[in-house]
């Protein structure tokens, strides 16, 4: 697996979107930053409503508004800060630099229109070509994502195509024009594990080919495992741990992620042993959470952990933890 | 589990096939062979994990079993009598016996009843109680799947999904049941939930000796919770052997591959996948012979035209494939 060398494509910085409701501010991300190298996997997970999906979409500025706003912080991809970008800037940038993939393959193609219209309107925006450039590059794109009689298919709509071949279609629509950085959230959450390895086959031989750096959005820790080369955890619209993936699952230092990786049920595992709970539910993110957000479903919390909000820290390794009471001890895998 | 535990219920040849109706007269062109022969039997306080793919029919298997549809053939048993063939009045003392727990926990419960209400209704028709018996009777089942009794008034959206779903389990235990078909109940929870109701339905069947018939696709949690497990692809059982047996010697190159499939949360790990090509084929137009010839990295001609029977090749473990592995 490759380090991390190489400048930094993207980076995040105290990234802090809020949505103005009715019922008050929801913070989903409240101060997140990190960021990518050309090449690099680099994974955001957490469980629903963590805000790992409108950091994503963030990125891509496609936060609708009202009623969301990104109040704060910066977000710079080669070193110029996206949000200070004209919106025909920002579409100069989407699809062509920066692309993405949704998990919903079934709602994000346009049903009345052929898969080579929808991967060809990416090529007629970004790329001066004819139509028959546009068509040849088509039909080299659905041959790289494994689609079965291209020169048929580019001609298909969305409807006559199984949900795995829809991602394919996805995901060939998002390396049209060769971006430097491809946004996966959830890929695979809709598909079944057979088709599900197929597609992370698919993702991770494109990534060694094209060298662009990957933002996954998952939540599934397995995934992360077969994908990732550096990992986030999000809880509650903040970072609470980042390190190398190694490192994550060997020794995870917050007690969140410990919790996460100790209550999942595995297949590597020889006996069913009783599944290690986290007590409680997420927090709500209307009101403002003081001191830890994790705190009320922590069983190392302290008085501290209530009132004052952890830093983050570097615990050598560039594994960041924000805990007051890091978890010191080996993960009982 | 001990085979000499009581047979709850059993399967014979269970089929369902839904017809598909085209053009203005309706006619019936062709059927979506959703289940295809399938049999198995349930025991007594065991839990039977089916898992496939999405389309493989294991969710009409369940909904056969509660006759919330009625079989196209085959013989549903509970506990050796026959019931598939019974009419709407006298199937309801079969349905006490048998209940259910649903995927959404948003669209099972009905959004205009109170909490008690709901966890209630299976009692207020199956048993004649008195208005503090039956609050009893909810206060008991509030506790005994952590819910709190001041929050038995309250409205299905006041709940969190983990919560709902415990409310859904607290009704379909409320008549008591011997069987609870429970159709993918934690794949809508996030995983720190997710740990919380699997663990409770361990422990209710520890304390009742309720039997399962868990239906999800995630192989892990079926694993985890699971005495037997049954495969399904297209509409059949491809295998079905005791849960430990079948992870550590899959004997069907289907089982074998979706095995491989999961991805496991270890960056280290090194693993053997086989990825299969193509997809699930069509419930409409099936392929001959092995349903899944068209994606087996082991077929051969045999594969197209026979169609391999259901064999026992060790005490407990069956399996549907004309080159079976690993034995």
């Amino acid at each position: 697996m490759s380090q991390t060398t190489g400048k930094p494509i993207l980076e995040v910085n105290d990234l802090r979107t809020y949505f103005y409701t009715r019922d008050g501010v929801v913070r989903s991300v409240d101060g997140v930053s990190f960021s990518v190298s050309e090449g690099e996997t680099l994974a955001i997970v957490g469980e629903s409503g963590c805000g790992k999906s409108v950091t994503s979409l963030s990125i891509l500025r496609l936060i609708a508004s009202p009623p969301g706003k990104i109040v704060a912080g910066s977000i710079r991809f080669h070193g110029e800060d996206l949000l200070g970008f004209s919106d025909e800037q920002m579409r100069d940038i989407r699809g062509d630099k920066i692309s993405m993939i949704f998990q919903e393959p079934m709602t994000s193609l346009n049903p009345v229109l052929t898969i080579g219209r929808q991967i060809g309107e990416v090529l007629e925006l970004h790329r001066q070509c004819t139509k028959e450039e546009v068509r040849r590059r088509i039909l080299e794109l659905l041959k790289m994502v494994n689609i079965p009689e291209p020169e048929s298919r580019i001609d298909e709509y969305p409807h006559q195509l199984s949900g795995g071949m829809r991602q394919r279609i996805m995901i060939a629509m998002a390396l049209a024009c060769d971006p430097e950085i491809l946004i996966a959230d959830e890929p695979t959450t809709a598909l079944d594990v057979t088709i599900q390895a197929q597609i992370l086959n698919l993702m991770r031989e494109l990534r060694d080919r094209t060298r662009a750096a990957i933002i996954l959005i998952t939540h599934d820790l397995g995934v992360v495992a077969e994908m990732a080369q550096r990992v986030v955890v999000m809880y509650a619209g903040r970072k609470v741990e980042e390190a190398n993936v190694f490192d994550l699952f060997e020794k995870p230092m917050h007690p969140y992620t410990l919790g996460l990786l100790n209550s999942m049920p595995r297949l590597d595992d020889a006996a069913s042993k009783r599944l290690v709970e986290i007590p409680g539910m997420v927090p709500s993110m209307r009101t403002e959470i003081v001191g830890c957000a994790f705190a009320p479903r922590c069983s190392s919390a302290s008085e501290r952990c209530t009132q004052e909000s952890p830093v983050l820290k570097d615990h050598g390794n560039e594994h960041w933890v924000a805990c007051w009471n890091p978890v010191l001890v080996k993960a009982n895998v | 589990m001990s085979k000499t535990a009581n047979k709850l219920l059993e399967l014979k040849n269970l089929c369902k096939h839904y017809p598909i109706r085209k053009g203005i007269l309706s006619r019936i062109s062709g059927y979506v062979h959703a289940v295809d022969g399938v049999s198995f039997s349930i025991y007594e306080g065991e839990t039977l994990g089916l898992v496939g793919e999405s389309g493989c029919g294991k969710s009409s298997v369940g909904r056969t079993i509660l006759r919330l549809m009625d079989p196209s053939a085959g013989e549903i048993y509970w506990k050796g009598e026959r019931i598939d063939q019974l009419t709407r009045s006298q199937i309801r003392p079969y349905r006490k016996e048998i209940q259910a727990v649903f995927q959404d926990p948003y669209s099972s419960l009905n959004p205009r009843m109170r909490a008690a209400d709901i966890v209630s209704e299976p009692l207020r028709n199956f048993e004649k109680l008195s208005q503090a018996e039956g609050r009893e009777r909810v206060r008991e089942l509030f506790a005994l799947v952590g819910l709190r009794p001041d929050q038995m008034l309250r409205y299905p959206h006041e709940f969190s999904g983990g919560q709902r779903q415990r409310l859904g389990i607290a009704r379909a235990l409320s008549v008591k049941p011997k069987l609870i078909m429970c159709d993918e109940p934690v794949s809508a929870l996030d995983v720190s939930v997710q740990a919380q109701v699997i663990n409770l339905l361990g422990d209710l069947q520890k304390e009742f000796g309720v039997s399962y018939l868990f239906i999800a696709h995630d192989l892990a949690v079926v694993k985890h919770i699971s005495h037997r497990i049954a495969v399904m692809y297209l509409g059949r059982i491809v295998e079905l052997a005791e849960t430990a047996e079948l992870f550590n010697r899959p004997s069907h190159p289907y089982t074998e591959a979706l095995l491989s499939a999961v991805p496991i949360p270890d960056p280290k790990h090194q693993r053997k996948q086989i990825v299969l090509g193509g997809d699930v084929p069509s419930p409409i137009n099936r392929p001959s012979g092995c349903h899944f010839h068209t994606r087996c990295i082991y077929a051969q001609e045999r594969c197209k035209v026979e169609e391999p029977k259901l064999e026992e090749t060790s005490p407990g473990h069956f399996v549907a494939c004309h080159f079976k592995l690993n034995t």
